[in-house]
């Protein structure tokens, strides 16, 4: 029997909804969306928390400028704090070493995450989630049973193609979907949208193709105040009801 | 320190697979804790000690056991058996440390002894489990 699969919702207990972004495809910018987010929320007087799932290829700390080392022991660990985030990631113990995992031992360090992690108390967790629909989607719907998915989507017709097979599964395996956001927008397209309502998920908006983003990461203040930025905090206050 | 939370994890498991099984008091746990951890036997019996709730008649008496497995491993790649020592261990502290919190970061650290890969299944000696539970 594994022990710490009992204390997971307990070390979880003190935060009000989790929110999941995800979209099944690689470099459509779900670490950009979902570390925005979290700092956004922050910025908006929201506790926020961030943690990184995309355990072989994390990148928010690089999106926060959020410079790695061991969290502080404390009755298990806590999360770093990233202007105000708190923040866990593989990146805290790897640095930059490659973290080169598969089967098994993606299930058993997100164990470990969950279970010695503590949040304390908080109004939003942001899991920015892995590409794909493997393993680590698979553990996280799982062990994370009242996160509310965020699905990123891009109007390109190979994005498309993967989130609306994410969405499908979702729907499959009875997971709650918050809506859906379309990112990297040039231009009016409805083809994201149109995906949203194909799921009867919420659109929660457009984050704006942005040349500005780039010179801002590892500063989430200069980011929140990019276009994308502004648009992705905009996201924030729908999905919290605030907007 | 962590073992805090992990020894928390293997009450909170026994309690409720107590409850399960209709048990009013455990008699004995025995968990096993894998060397990748590398937790020392002090250090979480001292965390058990720390965490078990004193007023749960549940737990009066309890005895509980520990036993360390050593880490084994398969390289994918070339077919090696080998054991940490057999790596050399962590290069550093750090490394140690960071295997310590997140065992799977074995992948990070160390390499196959006879190809260098850290593409290496992990055959025993990770997590930490309860083997069994005694009661009444």
């Amino acid at each position: 029997m594994d022990p710490r699969l009992a204390v997971i919702d307990r070390r979880l207990e003190g935060v009000e909804r989790i929110l999941a972004v995800t979209g099944g495809k690689g470099g459509i910018g779900k670490s950009l969306v979902a570390s925005t987010l979290a700092f956004g929320l922050v910025q908006d007087g929201r506790r926020a928390g961030l943690l990184d799932l995309d355990l072989t290829g994390p990148s928010d700390h690089v999106i926060l400028g959020v410079e790695s080392r061991f969290p502080d022991e404390k009755f298990g660990v806590e999360p770093l704090d990233a202007h105000g985030v708190r923040f866990m990631s593989t990146t805290c113990f790897a640095g930059d070493a490659p973290v080169p995992l598969r089967g098994a031992d993606i299930t058993h360090a997100l164990l470990e995450i969950l279970a010695i992690t503590r949040w304390g108390s908080l109004d939003v967790l942001v899991i920015d989630m892995p590409p794909g629909l493997g393993d680590a989607l698979l553990d996280a719907v799982r062990l994370l049973r009242r996160a509310e998915h965020v699905a990123l989507a891009t109007g390109s017709q190979v994005v498309l193609e993967t989130v609306r097979k994410n969405l499908a599964l979702l729907r499959r395996l009875d997971v709650p979907v918050a809506g859906v956001v379309e990112n990297m927008a040039r231009g009016p397209d409805g083809a994201v949208r149109h995906a949203a309502e194909e799921f009867a998920a919420p659109y929660l908006g457009c984050v704006p193709w942005d040349e500005e983003v780039e010179a801002a990461l590892g500063d989430p203040q200069r980011l929140v105040s990019t276009r994308a930025g502004a648009a992705i905090r905009a996201v924030g206050l729908e999905l919290l009801g605030a907007a | 320190m962590h073992e805090l939370a992990l020894a928390e994890a293997v009450v909170a498991a026994s309690l409720k697979a107590a409850a399960e099984q209709g048990m009013s008091r455990i008699e004995r746990i025995d968990v096993r804790i894998g060397e990748l951890q590398r937790i020392s036997r002090e250090v979480f019996e001292f965390a058990l000690r720390e965490v078990m709730p004193a007023a749960d008649s549940r737990l009066a008496g309890t005895e509980i056991t520990l036993e360390v497995e050593a880490a084994r491993f398969r390289c994918r790649p070339c077919g090696n058996g080998f054991s940490v020592s057999d790596t050399g261990g962590p290069a550093s502290e750090d490394e140690a440390e960071a295997i310590h919190f997140i065992p799977e970061l074995a992948h990070s650290f160390l390499q196959c002894p006879a190809c260098g890969s850290p593409d290496f299944e992990v055959t025993g000696g990770r997590g930490v489990s309860i083997e069994r539970l005694e009661g009444s």
